[in-house]
């Protein structure tokens, strides 16, 4: 067998092989396949944002609509996307996958509906140390902390870096509402954030400030 | 009390901490079905993936995606 690129594809599964047999097929077994795969896919959608605590203040008429969304959205994925289907996992898995992501991408869109668009802009340095998770420390050293993490900000990070970590990490914006508000894909804020945390680490032990309290600590 | 004040840092080190194993969100979710599948059959089979267990590990949001595709399948089977 061979994908629509010309790649060996792995061996379909039974329940994969009817799957496929049927959406690709016509007539009325293409139709039942179509109605029994949305059925499922809203399934998924419903149990998804009940699993999740972005979910949890979603009910009535609006989460209705957003499960269907993301079904009806994932749907038209699939279907666009058949043919890239090789068969490396169930089929069922692997159309789950898409309305998985459809819900992650609509709690990021309704996420600004309970949030103010001014809360990306916010920067509460003292929330830092809470927001990692410390034990409550001095403020003193709190304090040092605080200096020497936004003097690293200020002077290792792109002004792009620095409102992404700011976002992220002092005002907990999460990852899939920062990509709905600024148009762009959940890797490129990831890796933004991830070069943000390499290059305030760098700064920091290249300062003298976190190699030898590190080691004073182990 | 220097207990306290060393944690504050460790806990700085341990969130600026990166994986260069990580292969970020976009191959990660690329192969999250076959993860997924590995995973539900076998859950050492992440070891087969390290790059992408790296990822799971540092990332919250794809972390809750591979946490939902896995129910999903798991309450399937």
């Amino acid at each position: 067998m061979v994908d629509t690129c010309g790649n060996p594809a792995a061996t379909l599964d039974d329940a994969s092989a009817e799957w496929l047999s049927a959406l690709t097929g016509t007539g009325a077994a293409r139709e039942a396949a179509l109605t029994r795969l949305h059925g499922l896919l809203v399934r998924v959608a419903v149990r998804e944002l009940r699993r999740r605590e972005a979910g949890a203040g979603i009910s009535g008429r609006e989460r209705d609509d957003l499960v269907h969304q993301a079904a009806d959205d994932a749907m038209l994925a699939i279907l666009g996307k058949l043919g890239t289907f090789r068969g490396e996992s169930r089929f069922t898995t692997w159309a789950y996958r898409f309305v998985v992501l459809e819900v992650s991408s609509k709690l990021g869109r309704h996420y600004w509906r309970q949030h103010p668009a001014e809360h990306l802009e916010a920067e509460d340095w003292d929330r830092l140390p809470d927001r990692l998770g410390a034990g409550p420390g001095e403020d003193a050293e709190h304090a040092e902390l605080v200096k020497a993490v936004r003097q690293a900000v200020e002077e290792a990070l792109t002004e792009h870096q620095r409102r992404l970590f700011v976002a992220v990490v002092l005002n907990e914006v999460p990852l899939d509402a920062l990509v709905a508000r600024l148009g762009t894909n959940r890797n490129a804020v990831y890796k933004a954030v991830f070069d943000a945390r390499r290059k305030i680490r760098g700064f920091l032990v290249a300062n003298g400030y976190l190699e030898e309290r590190w080691r004073g600590s182990s | 009390m220097a207990g306290i004040v060393v944690s504050s840092w460790a806990a700085l080190e341990r969130f600026l901490r990166t994986d260069p194993a990580d292969v970020g969100c976009e191959q990660a979710m690329e192969i999250l079905h076959v993860y997924v599948d590995l995973v539900a059959a076998d859950p050492d089979a992440a070891r087969r993936y390290p790059g992408v267990a790296a990822h799971l590990a540092a990332c919250g949001p794809c972390c809750e995606d591979f946490r939902g595709l896995l129910a999903a399948v798991t309450e399937d089977r």
